[in-house]
Formats: C-alpha cells, structure tokens, sequence
C-alpha cells in the first residue's frame, strides 16, 4: 500500500498551525513553518520562545496538541517512523551515552539504524576522523569538552545520512573558536545536498548561516524573510563619510540633500556626515555627486542595521543575554 | 537512508520525496529489525554492566549472605535443622534475588530515561519496544549470576539436590525466565514513575509482599487461611514450587506449567503497559 500525500512539491517541511501546550502554557501557539529543499532555515528566538518545543514536535519527540506538518511529505502524526527514517537530529544537549566511548556510541547508533557490524564500525571511523575526533575515541565521553561533545552528537546524527537535520541550538555554551568550526561543519552539510532546520538564540549565527529565518516569540512566529529582508524591514541603512577637509562640510551636506532628500547628522569637527539611505544604492549616487563637486573623501561606509535591532522592533523587547560563558576546550 | 530500508513485500510503506528522488520507506519496523535492535541495546547495556561492575553487588554478595542468614536463623525453627532447611530455602531464596535482581531493572531504566541518550534512541527509526528490551536481556546476566551464587552457596553449606544435574539446570533456566518476566512489572513502574528513587520506593512496597506473602520461606499452610488465598495465586509462589519440584525431584510438576503461564501473563500485561507508558512519554 502506498499513501500518497498532498503538499507542495520542494517542501522539506510544511507545517501548519503548530501548537503545543504544557498546562496552561501556551509554548507554541499557532506556527507555520515553510522549509525548502537544500536551503539552511533559522529559527530564531530568545530563550523559551517555543524554538525547541516546535523542533521537538516535527522531529516525533512530542505529540503535537494542534495543526498538521509534513517533512518530504510524509505527514509527521500519522508515519513517525517514516519520519523517524529522513532525520537527523541533534539535541540542545548532547545526546550520547556517557557510559559509553565515542567509538562505540557511534558504533552502536550504526547498529541501532540497521549496519552490519563490520559497516557500522567503518562508518564510526570515517566519521571519528571526520569530526577530529580520532584522539579521543576511546575516552570516557564524561571527560569531553562542550565542543568535543557537540561534534561526537552531530557525528551520530549523520551516520544514516539523512536529508533533513534538525540542529537545536548547535552553538549555544561553546567558544568562538568551536562555533566557527560547527558553522563551517553545517555550511559542508548544506554543500553535501542536506537540509538544514536550525534553531539559535543568536542573531550573529542566523545571520552567518541561515538563508532564511523565522523569527519567534512566545509561541508565535512575528516575522520571516531572508536575514537582509528582515533587516530592511526595520529603517534604513546609512552612508557614513568623512570628508577629507572639513571645511568642505556645508557644500557636502547642500550636495547630499539635493540627492537623497534627507537630512544628514554631522560630526563637523572631523568631517563626519551620517546620511540616512531608505536604498542602500543612493549611495553611489552620493559619492559621484561628491566627486562632480570635487569635495575629497577620506572613507565611506555602508551601515546596515543589526538583527539585534530587528528583533527590538519586531518584539518590543530585546533578546536578553543568556549567553552562557564559553566552555575551553581542554589542553590535549 | 542507504542503511536503514530493508523492505518487505507486503510491508505498508510510505513515499517520501528526498533528494535522490521519491523513496517508498516503511511505516514500521520489522520483527527482524526488533530483535536485531534490541540486541544491540543489550550489548550497551552489557557495555555499561562492565563499566560499573559496582552494579552487580545485589546479584553476587546478597544472595550469599541471605543464603547463609536465612539459613542459619529460620532453619531450626522451621524445619528442625539447617539441612532440612535448605532444599525448601534455596528455591526461596532464587526467587527473592530475583525478584531483587529485577527491581535494579527498574531503577535503572528511570536513570537511564532521564538521560540525553534516551531523547536520541526516540528520534531513531526503531522499534519503541527495544529500548525497553534490550537492558531487559542484558539482566539476564544478572540473574544468571545471582541463581548461580545461590545454587553454589546452598551446595556449600550440605544442600544435595536430589533432582540430579538436569533438574538444578532446570530450575536455574526457570529462575531465569520468571526474574526476565517479574522484571516487567518494575519496568513499567520504572516508565511511570518520575523519579529513580520513586521506583525505588515503590518497587520495595511491590517486591516484599511478592517475595515474603508466599511460599518462599515458609510453607504455606503455615498461614492464615485469607493469606494462604493471596499466597496461591501469587506466580511467585507457583514459580518457587516449580523450582523446588526441580531441584528437589527433578519432577516437571503442573506448578511448572503455571509458573511459565504466570510470567507469559504478566509479560504480555505490563510488557504492554510499559510501551504505551514509554512512547507516550516522548
């Protein structure tokens, strides 16, 4: 017997109206969730937003308590093990086996999705190795760094090389150094054909990876687009100059407002003007107004607003800090 | 998924569209994929066994000492003598470090559940059951060392079975089986209880009466008429005469037949019970 499902065709996950409660919590509360095929989807939200709870329900680990979703199309409530087959997934907490080495959890999650002794022991060693995690393989995973940790938790999500891989918070508590490992490591998965679903609490993060991203807070998605769409929505960018001679001040600011029609903020000392830009490309059309008037110009600068002053705009709120401090990585 | 798919004819599947194109995937996995992943478990839970063999002092010093206390303290009142004590003791005794043994089962498994590596083994393609299996196979090491060390304690002490080799073999597999089977209901308590040292509790209010409101240490028509009612449809007691006539007689005696009838009953209702409460709780 084969079910056919109905959605739309590229979608690695379509989800609709996606609701959970706890008590009377609403944790999630009315999402939909739109995941195209080979592109890396940020869910982004500060802590409690509902990021994990809505991972959690299309990834089979809670029930939904409303809407529907499918992933490849295969509707999550009604074939979880089918779903259970396309995904990878990786906690917000590690999710090994402490009793056990790195080699033999990868050995036995090999086993547990059906390798043969002999495959699931080459592919803990392809995977040890490709995780730099050789040196340590045989090490109780008690004495692992944050980081060694993640990418031994990561390393068992891709033993079935799955199409789809949910990360849940796949940086949070490690060092700079390690984030910009696992960024490089997501970014190879994407090079390799997955999907990536991937939830942070970092703006930094969504920006450097996500092609797209949803923004979420408490329980409801408030905005999505791609990182710069978001960032348009909230004002303009600016045009920062410095101007080589301050004196040339006033006839600049004549040029720019003939121009761009706004008014510029001054640092007349320095010969600092910050011009307001609704379109990043008036920008150009400053610069030669600037060089037809013969007015030299030490720097200029593009300057785009930050995530962290969209999602003041969107929320209300800000994200506050939860940043932990970044675990170091022992000395080997 | 080149790894996982190995489909049978007449198997429901599903079709899902992943980037190599559309996949049919099955809706469940197979018999075969059970067992094969419920042995895998076991061998982690071997692994684990190894690692703190501090785990196994329920299995190796209690049966010892219980032997040798219970010998020497009952003995003489109940049966005249420690000798005539021991071939109505020993058969106890299995059952209670068993029944012991099985208890761990449960405790363990809560541990175990509140642990990361449980939300991994839920958001795996694999049977919901072999969570719950695998550890449960893995005991019967435990068990097996505990029916062992008590055999060899009561031989020490002057205990002959007259059953003969084949009948303490005998027995000592039907230890086995009933510690494997009994071990479900503390599973279940184990899946239901939100704490390891809630099972615990519990687990010591369902383990006593099992183990003492039976035929273990005393003979039955010892007791009060109302008691000797609970002690008759125990299945531990029928398993503790089915272990007797063995060792004693090497007789295959009907209380064999309701001992294994006892532990199918309770495997099939708190085996049930303890995969719905488990994938529930995910």
């Amino acid at each position: 017997m084969t079910t056919n499902t109905t959605s739309q065709r590229g979608a690695a996950v379509h989800a609709r109206g996606l609701v959970k409660t706890f008590g009377r919590v609403r944790a999630v509360d009315g999402i939909d969730l739109d995941v195209h095929r080979g592109e890396v989807f940020g869910v982004l939200g500060p802590n409690g937003a509902g990021k994990t709870t809505t991972l959690q329900m299309l990834a089979t680990l809670l029930p939904m308590d409303g809407g529907n979703a499918e992933v490849l199309g295969v509707d999550v409530r009604e074939h979880p093990h089918v779903v259970r087959q396309l995904l990878g997934v990786t906690g917000q907490y590690a999710s090994v086996d402490e009793n056990l080495t790195a080699r033999e959890n990868l050995r036995l999650f090999g086993r547990l999705l059906g390798l043969s002794s002999t495959q699931a022991r080459s592919t803990a060693e392809d995977l040890l190795g490709r995780f730099g995690l050789e040196d340590a393989a045989d090490r109780a995973i008690a004495k692992f760094s944050g980081g060694m940790r993640r990418r031994l938790d990561l390393a068992a999500s891709l033993i079935s090389r799955p199409p789809l891989i949910f990360l849940d918070e796949p940086t949070t508590g490690l060092d700079p150094r390690t984030r910009g490992q696992m960024w490089d490591t997501i970014r190879e998965l994407v090079r390799d054909g997955c999907t990536v679903l991937l939830t942070t609490q970092y703006l930094d993060e969504a920006d450097q990876l996500a092609d797209r991203v949803a923004v979420i807070d408490q329980g409801r998605k408030v905005a999505e687009g791609t990182p710069d769409e978001l960032k348009s929505q909230v004002g303009s960018s600016s045009l920062q100059l410095r101007l080589v001679d301050p004196a040339h001040t006033a006839d600049a600011v004549e040029v720019v407002r003939g121009l761009v029609a706004e008014q510029p903020t001054l640092t007349p000392e320095a010969g600092g003007i910050t011009v307001p830009l609704a379109d990043a490309n008036r920008a150009a059309d400053v610069l030669i107004g600037l060089r037809q008037r013969d007015l030299p110009i030490s720097s200029a600068a593009v300057h785009k607003p930050t995530l962290d002053e969209v999602f003041l705009a969107l929320t209300g709120h800000g994200t506050e800090d939860t940043r932990p401090e970044p675990e170091m990585e022992p000395t080997r | 998924m080149t790894t996982t798919t190995t489909l049978t004819p007449g198997e429901p599947t599903v079709t899902a569209r992943t980037l190599a194109g559309a996949r049919d995937l099955p809706t469940r996995p197979s018999v075969r994929e059970t067992v094969s992943q419920s042995l895998a478990l076991a061998w982690r839970a071997l692994l684990k066994m190894r690692r703190n063999p501090e785990q196994l002092v329920d299995v190796t010093f209690q049966p010892l000492l219980f032997t040798a206390m219970f010998a020497y303290i009952f003995g003489g009142a109940i049966s005249g003598s420690v000798s005539d004590y021991l071939p109505l003791l020993i058969p106890g005794i299995l059952a209670q470090t068993a029944l012991t043994a099985c208890m761990a089962t449960g405790i363990q498994l809560r541990e175990d559940m509140d642990k990361g590596v449980f939300d991994r083994f839920k958001s795996l393609p694999i049977a919901r059951i072999a969570p719950l299996v695998g550890p449960a196979v893995a005991d019967l090491v435990r068990y097996g060392t505990a029916a062992t060390l008590t055999i060899l304690a009561g031989l020490a002490m002057g205990y002959r079975p007259a059953g003969g080799l084949l009948g303490v073999v005998a027995g000592w597999l039907l230890t086995l089986v009933a510690g494997w089977s009994l071990a479900w209901i503390f599973t279940w308590l184990g899946t239901v209880a939100r704490s390891a040292q809630a099972v615990q509790g519990i687990s010591m209010m369902v383990m006593f009466p099992l183990t003492f409101l039976s035929n273990a240490f005393v003979p039955a028509d010892t007791l009060p008429g109302w008691l000797q009612a609970f002690v008759r449809f125990n299945p531990v007691s029928h398993v503790v005469t089915a272990v007797r006539d063995l060792l004693n007689s090497g007789a295959v005696t009907g209380d064999v037949g309701w001992a294994l009838l006892g532990c199918a009953l309770v495997v099939a209702v708190f085996g049930t019970l303890s995969v719905r409460t488990y994938s529930r709780k995910m």
